[in-house]
């Protein structure tokens, strides 16, 4: 079982780095791009005995306490089988 | 007597230059004490350095908070000891919620090096009562993530609270809101600051300005 954890700014936040990818896009002649951003990919490994039920209460806890700041980031998550 | 107590993180980079300061003032003892230490009850005022704690992994400071020794720091400000976090000092202390607001990424990426100048907004604190009206202080910065963020609500509340301590001069550097440098909580026990006042204690390093927050701190 793994979680897929998505971090990505709220709306409103800064995200410099977004802005200038998004830029270099449209100079590659890429048109139909309105806005880029960047955030974070964190994958979590559980231990093979684990329900869906508590792996998805830990990811849910572990991105709340430590992985995405709540002021600026927002988070989601998807429970996987490993592969 | 003052006791001063320096949080070292593995990352802290300058300690040392709080140290140095420090242990030049008279009627001041100072020590630095690890990260993994849990006790500060022998000290009257805690200094979070600056440096990378943790290789800044995740985002500056958001690890050195599960350091057992910020329980106690977190305790000991509560208790209403005075706590400075310089720099990434700054960034533990909002990462472990003594202080609001959250330091992003400076405006245009890059990590910034200068000196900058700046307004002594509330001088009537701990760390700023010996400065005198209308001095500008000048010290240097050394940032990526200094750029300081609060929504409408909480600029609002630091602003009619008194919490900003520290704004920059124009040209701001980092694109931080409303220009600040450095704030304070709601009892003003604790202080958070981008620029960096350790390293502008000395005339010979090109200046004093930040010589006067550590004398009104022992002042106080």
């Amino acid at each position: 079982m793994k979680a897929k954890i998505y971090i990505t700014y709220k709306d409103g936040i800064l995200d410099p780095q977004g802005k200038t990818v998004g830029g270099a896009l449209n100079s590659m002649g890429l048109s139909n791009i309105e806005n880029v951003s960047i955030g974070k990919f964190i994958e979590i490994e559980f231990d093979s005995s684990l329900s869906k039920n508590k792996a998805i209460e830990l990811a849910e806890k572990s991105c709340r306490q430590l992985l995405a700041n709540p002021n600026t980031e927002q988070y989601s998550y998807e429970i996987c089988e490993s592969e | 007597m003052m006791r001063f107590a320096i949080i070292v993180f593995p990352g802290s980079n300058c300690d040392h230059d709080a140290y140095h300061v420090i242990s030049s003032m008279p009627n001041s003892a100072v020590k630095f004490i690890w990260h993994k230490e849990q006790d500060l009850k022998d000290y009257d005022t805690i200094i979070i350095p600056g440096g990378f704690s943790y290789g800044d992994y995740l985002r500056a400071g958001a690890i050195a908070r599960f350091s057992p020794i910020m329980n106690s720091v977190v305790s000991e400000a509560k208790k209403g000891k005075k706590v400075i976090g310089i720099c990434n000092g700054f960034q533990i202390l909002i990462e472990c919620g003594l202080l609001p607001g959250a330091l992003l990424n400076n405006e245009k990426i890059k990590f910034l090096s200068k000196e900058v100048s700046l307004d002594v907004v509330n001088r009537d604190t701990s760390f700023t009562h010996l400065i005198a009206k209308g001095e500008e202080l000048l010290m240097p910065i050394a940032h990526k993530q200094g750029n300081y963020f609060a929504d409408k609500d909480l600029l609002d509340q630091l602003e009619s609270n008194n919490q900003i301590a520290f704004k920059y001069k124009n040209p701001n550097p980092n694109g931080s809101v409303s220009n600040i440098a450095g704030i304070l909580n709601h009892d003003k026990n604790v202080l958070g600051m981008m620029p960096h006042p350790e390293r502008a204690s000395d005339s010979a390093l090109g200046s004093d300005g930040g010589y006067k927050i550590f004398q009104s701190i022992l002042e106080s």
